[in-house]
């Protein structure tokens, strides 16, 4: 009972307290000319305020990135999509560049070559995997007035010759590295002549009976003399890697092709037909003139 | 019964401070009889009868005053409730005590007071103690002197009772 009376005339106590000051609080102004009550309220209520924007906010964020996520997936799904066809027409777009920069470098080759000249498209590669044999195929053929042995370019240089009997609109071309490809040819820096031929390996050519005094070396760039009757002189091969003192009279001489038979795509055709390989008669009258 | 004998009271001493000070106002600063009164029922009636006692005086007197209404009964509250419960939890019948709760009260309230007016007005708290000892010490007397009267008078009552049917005694033999 006395307890009950002392709680409730704490209690007492605590409300006319607090009502006074609040009373007080409610004449007497701040510093800032506000009344104290309402500083005091203002301040405590902006807390609150700021309590609940921030619980509001929270709420809202959440709920914000929850109905995001929803979303989130099939979004994700059509971007991914999109994304791989963008890649796709990036590929292809690429793959036109590339395919317009070497018909441009074709173009160039042919309006510069004096020859006639068809373009070709390389099809095929050999379906026998016989080491050593390195043959394409290309989409012209005897339709086009593309024959045997007539010579195939680059703008890289030599490519190879069309071997066998052509088709109508197909016909094999042996590549220069084949290992039975040969072709007459010289350096530019010193006109050491010689032929050469595929040899299988690196580099996959070799440029033989050329003599032990000839002055060949090194970076020295081999064209085509045009002494075989298939290919038209003036034509890169490709560089001299070494050029060593062989066991016989000749030179060993390895060359890297200036054409890479990795990536051939386009191709011309010199539409002349050969004609028969120079005699030493003939070969030495050519000089002379 | 009560009620109406502490709100009396306050009435009482409200008047009586008013008087005094309208007199005099040096002789206003000598003496608080509102808080003597509080002081008064906190300790005849305990904490509640104190606090409620001092909320009303301190109430009133602040808005006779003109001042911040509030302070004093805040002052008044803190004092009556202090009183009666130390009343409660002492032995407080006799005058040395009672006039020590008088004394520490009339403390406690000028305090509480000076501490709450400095606080509003963002002034550092003054005290003139000299003043302040002067009016514990008329509070105590005042105070002491209306327990006396309120404690003697049901005995001169009695006394006065008793003579006067002695004295009809004697007349009627």
């Amino acid at each position: 009972m006395a307890e009950s009376f002392r709680k409730r005339t704490g209690w007492i106590f605590l409300v006319v307290m607090v009502g006074q000051v609040l009373l007080v609080s409610a004449q007497v102004q701040s510093r800032a000319g506000v009344p104290v009550i309402e500083a005091v309220s203002f301040g405590a209520f902006s807390r609150v305020q700021r309590a609940t924007s921030s619980v509001v906010g929270g709420v809202r964020d959440v709920w914000t990135n929850y109905a995001s996520l929803r979303g989130a997936r099939d979004e994700n799904q059509a971007l991914k999509q999109q994304l791989a066809e963008l890649e796709i027409r990036l590929q292809e777009q690429r793959a036109l560049a590339a395919r317009a920069t070497r018909l441009q470098a074709l173009l160039e080759l042919k309006e510069s070559t004096p020859l006639p000249t068809v373009a070709a498209e390389v099809i095929g590669g050999n379906p026998n995997a016989t080491p050593g044999v390195r043959e394409i195929t290309i989409d012209r053929g005897t339709a086009d007035g593309v024959q045997t042995s007539m010579a195939v370019i680059s703008p890289g240089g030599v490519v190879g010759r069309v071997i066998g009997r052509p088709a109508a609109h197909a016909a094999r071309v042996q590549l220069l590295i084949d290992r039975h490809a040969a072709a007459g040819a010289i350096t530019e820096r010193t006109r050491a002549g010689g032929i050469v031929v595929g040899a299988g390996g690196q580099p996959p050519l070799k440029m033989d009976l050329v003599s032990n005094l000839l002055d060949v070396k090194a970076g020295d760039l081999v064209v085509t003399s045009g002494v075989d009757g298939i290919y038209p002189k003036g034509y890169a091969i490709g560089w001299v890697e070494t050029a060593e003192r062989g066991r016989g009279l000749y030179l060993d001489i390895r060359v890297r092709p200036a054409v890479d038979f990795g990536s051939l795509e386009e191709v011309l055709v010199v539409l002349v037909p050969p004609r028969p390989a120079l005699t030493d008669d003939e070969k030495a009258a050519g000089r002379s003139r | 019964m009560k009620v109406i004998a502490v709100l009396a009271a306050l009435v009482v001493a409200l008047l009586f401070q008013t008087t005094l000070a309208g007199m005099s106002l040096e002789a206003g600063t000598r003496v608080n009889f509102v808080l003597v009164a509080v002081v008064y029922v906190a300790l005849a009636l305990g904490p509640l009868a104190g606090l409620l006692a001092g909320a009303a005086g301190g109430l009133v007197q602040d808005a006779v005053a003109g001042s911040i209404v509030g302070i004093g009964g805040i002052s008044k509250t803190l004092a009556g409730f202090l009183v009666g419960v130390l009343g409660a939890q002492f032995i407080v019948s006799q005058p040395v005590p009672r006039f020590v709760m008088f004394v520490g009260a009339t403390m406690v309230h000028e305090l509480c007071f000076q501490s709450l007016y400095a606080l509003v007005e963002g002034q550092p708290v003054r005290f003139i103690w000299g003043t302040l000892l002067v009016q514990a010490a008329v509070n105590g007397g005042i105070g002491l002197l209306a327990f006396q009267l309120v404690e003697g008078a049901p005995r001169w009552r009695q006394r006065r009772y008793a003579r006067r049917s002695a004295t009809l005694s004697r007349r009627r033999f």
